[in-house]
């Protein structure tokens, strides 16, 4: 046991490192550099700018060598500083995340596992009907074939602007400021409806076909047929199926639990919601090295966490997993 | 009499029409009968076993009847079977290395299996840990999963299994085949002992193992390309069998104290015929040599000494 997590947690480390110094590298990589275009965008006149330019060039770190700016890129990290946002400067990168975060977790956590418990049970309940199978599941293939913005476009001009109930763009009433009264809960949760049912949808469709598909394989499996040979109720083998096929479920739920906060790009920019997604869109637009960091480095996060969660998580579901550990430690 | 089967036929359902696997099938079992169902690949033997317990599509039944203990057995409806599964009639699979739901323990399945049947577990618990000493599988297995058993364990494990209920007809296909031959003598001895100690009525050994019928069976029935050709005690169908392809199969397994250096062992020629087209008449007419005309008739399954029955002109044309 302690051997298994030991190993585990080494290739964790492993890849943490690996991931973040590419998370490092890639803005850089970009043509440009974040100090002259946030200079141009403030159109700060040219006899100024070289001057202005050399000073934030220092207090962004970006004057000293590439090598020492990747090393001192980890001293801070370690610290616990991801860097001043040059696009939404002065403010920290840290605050400019956490102010964007629940607004994620509060989009697609609900999204992710309403869909995923909905498209399971759905989609084991579509493989026992021959003719619910036969209507509903091309709609399945419909829904997660479905690019989501242009699902969420279709959602915005029908709900938004044709029938008008929804607001389409924001998380809440713009002649609002936040504050904890009915009023202001009301308008985040009308504007969180539907950037919710778009990714929703998309979901269930995913799951609903995979977990038909995954029931039919198992049915056919020898142990279901065996079942059925002693005469046992369907409900049984049915259970059986069940447990047997949601199994790779959890792996792929963990997974998009993991990029959670980079997951909804698209359905945030196309409602303008403000998450982590949006965020990352406007870094990139803007070069903000920092910002595109944080983002990433919060992905990065959150996927081996998730896949960690799940690893504890199988040995608890899996028997052959917890077994095959035993063997390994003795 | 135990089971009790008349003219049954039941084809293969396929695109290109319906492979006649099992055509006019009649065979009685009696009390306490081990009987071994043999014959080479494709020939329907475990087309016949499955289609008494789990006829299932793409088998299509056709006609023919059931008897079990004078009961009749509704073979063509799946789910008016259900009742009799396992309770009446059991099977151990040919894939018995897999049938066992991997993330279950064995007592846990085994529990939820008796239940769905709606039966008291616990009464039934003191005879299950009696079976396990029976085929020598520790207590402990029902804790647990099927992955830390052998694959011979799982087997002796199946036939627990399948005859917890106490079935009056089971039914063993391929059981030895994928063991190596001690664990198959251990398996055929075990199935020997399950009749004696009442766990089953009779059984139907399916197999292509001529000898290992020759240590467990009371009688052999032998089947050519979906039909029956011969059924005799064991010592009469090895000893003295009557069916041309009998002689022939039996001529071909190798004897114990020959040394076939010099000698080559005889087969068969030619191929059996295949069943989505088969030939009229005697299905084995085509590598017979003693074939004449009247073989272009299908040949009575007939009775030509006591339980020795023959499905062939040259036997039975002065009964018939």
């Amino acid at each position: 046991m302690k051997r298994y997590f030991g190993r585990k947690l080494l290739i964790y480390l492993l890849t943490f490192f690996l991931a973040v110094t590419i998370d490092w590298m890639i803005p850089r990589f970009m043509p440009g550099d974040p100090v002259s275009n946030m200079l141009t965008r403030t159109s700060v006149n040219s006899n100024a700018y070289e001057v202005m330019y050399d000073y934030y060039s220092h207090v962004f770190g970006l004057d000293v060598p590439v090598w020492q700016q990747y090393l001192n890129f980890w001293a801070s990290l370690f610290r616990g500083d991801l860097g001043i946002s040059t696009y939404l400067f002065p403010t920290p990168v840290t605050e400019v995340l956490l102010r964007a975060v629940p607004y994620d977790i509060a989009l697609l956590v609900p999204a992710i596992l309403v869909g995923w418990y909905a498209g399971n049970k759905f989609g084991a309940f579509a493989a026992r009907s021959k003719w619910l199978d036969n209507t509903i599941s091309p709609l399945g293939y419909i829904l997660t074939a479905t690019p989501y913005m242009w699902l969420g476009i279709l959602l915005a001009w029908f709900l938004g602007i044709v029938v008008g109930i929804f607001p389409i763009a924001g998380a809440y009433s713009f002649s609002l400021a936040p504050s904890f009264s009915w009023k202001f809960i009301g308008s985040v949760l009308h504007h969180w409806f539907l950037p919710f049912v778009s990714l929703l949808l998309v979901e269930f469709g995913g799951w609903a076909i995979g977990m038909r598909n995954l029931i039919i394989y198992e049915l056919e499996a020898d142990y279901s047929k065996y079942l059925q040979s002693l005469g046992a109720t369907n409900k049984l083998i049915r259970n059986y199926a069940f447990n047997n096929a949601v199994l790779p479920q959890i792996t792929g739920l963990a997974l998009k639990l993991g990029v959670i906060v980079a997951g909804a790009l698209v359905t945030e920019v196309v409602f303008s919601y403000p998450g982590i997604g949006y965020l990352l869109l406007q870094a990139i637009q803007n070069q903000d090295y920092f910002l595109i960091q944080g983002c990433f480095l919060f992905i990065i996060i959150g996927v081996l966490l998730a896949n960690f969660i799940i690893d504890i998580l199988y040995i608890i579901v899996d028997p052959r997993t917890r077994r095959g550990m035993m063997g390994e430690a003795s | 009499m135990s089971l009790k089967v008349e003219n049954l036929t039941v084809y293969y359902q396929t695109l290109r029409g319906d492979v006649q696997a099992l055509e006019d099938v009649s065979f009685e079992i009696a009390d306490g009968e081990i009987m071994g169902l043999a014959g080479e690949s494709g020939c329907g033997k475990t087309t016949l076993a499955h289609s008494l317990i789990y006829l299932s599509p793409p088998m299509k039944y056709v006609k023919g009847s059931v008897q079990l203990d004078g009961r009749n057995l509704p073979v063509e409806r799946m789910q008016d079977m259900v009742s009799f599964r396992c309770n009446d009639i059991s099977i151990i699979p040919q894939y018995a290395m897999n049938a066992l739901n991997p993330i279950r323990k064995i007592g846990k399945m085994i529990e939820e299996l008796v239940e769905a049947k709606k039966m008291d577990f616990e009464a039934i618990k003191p005879e299950l840990l009696r079976r396990l000493d029976l085929v020598k599988l520790p207590r402990e297995v029902l804790d647990m999963y099927p992955i830390e058993l052998s694959g011979g364990m799982k087997q002796r494990m199946v036939m627990v299994i399948s005859t917890i209920l106490n079935p009056s007809l089971l039914i063993a296909d391929e059981v030895t085949s994928a063991l190596d031959v001690a664990s198959q003598k251990a398996v055929a001895e075990m199935l020997v002992e399950f009749r004696d100690q009442d766990c089953t009525n009779s059984m139907i050994v399916v197999t292509h193992d001529i000898s290992i019928l020759y240590q467990i069976a009371d009688s052999i029935m032998i089947m050519y390309a979906g039909q029956l050709a011969e059924k005799a005690s064991t010592k009469t169908i090895i000893n003295s069998p009557r069916h041309p392809y009998t002689k022939m199969l039996i001529s071909s397994l190798p004897e114990i104290g020959v040394k076939y250096t010099d000698k080559r062992l005889e087969g068969i020629p030619g191929k059996p015929p295949l069943l989505l087209d088969p030939p009229i008449g005697c299905r084995f007419r085509e590598r017979c040599p003693l074939a004449f005309d009247k073989c272009e008739e299908v040949p009575p399954f007939i009775e030509i000494e006591e339980n020795h029955f023959v499905a062939c002109w040259k036997e039975t044309e002065d009964l018939a």
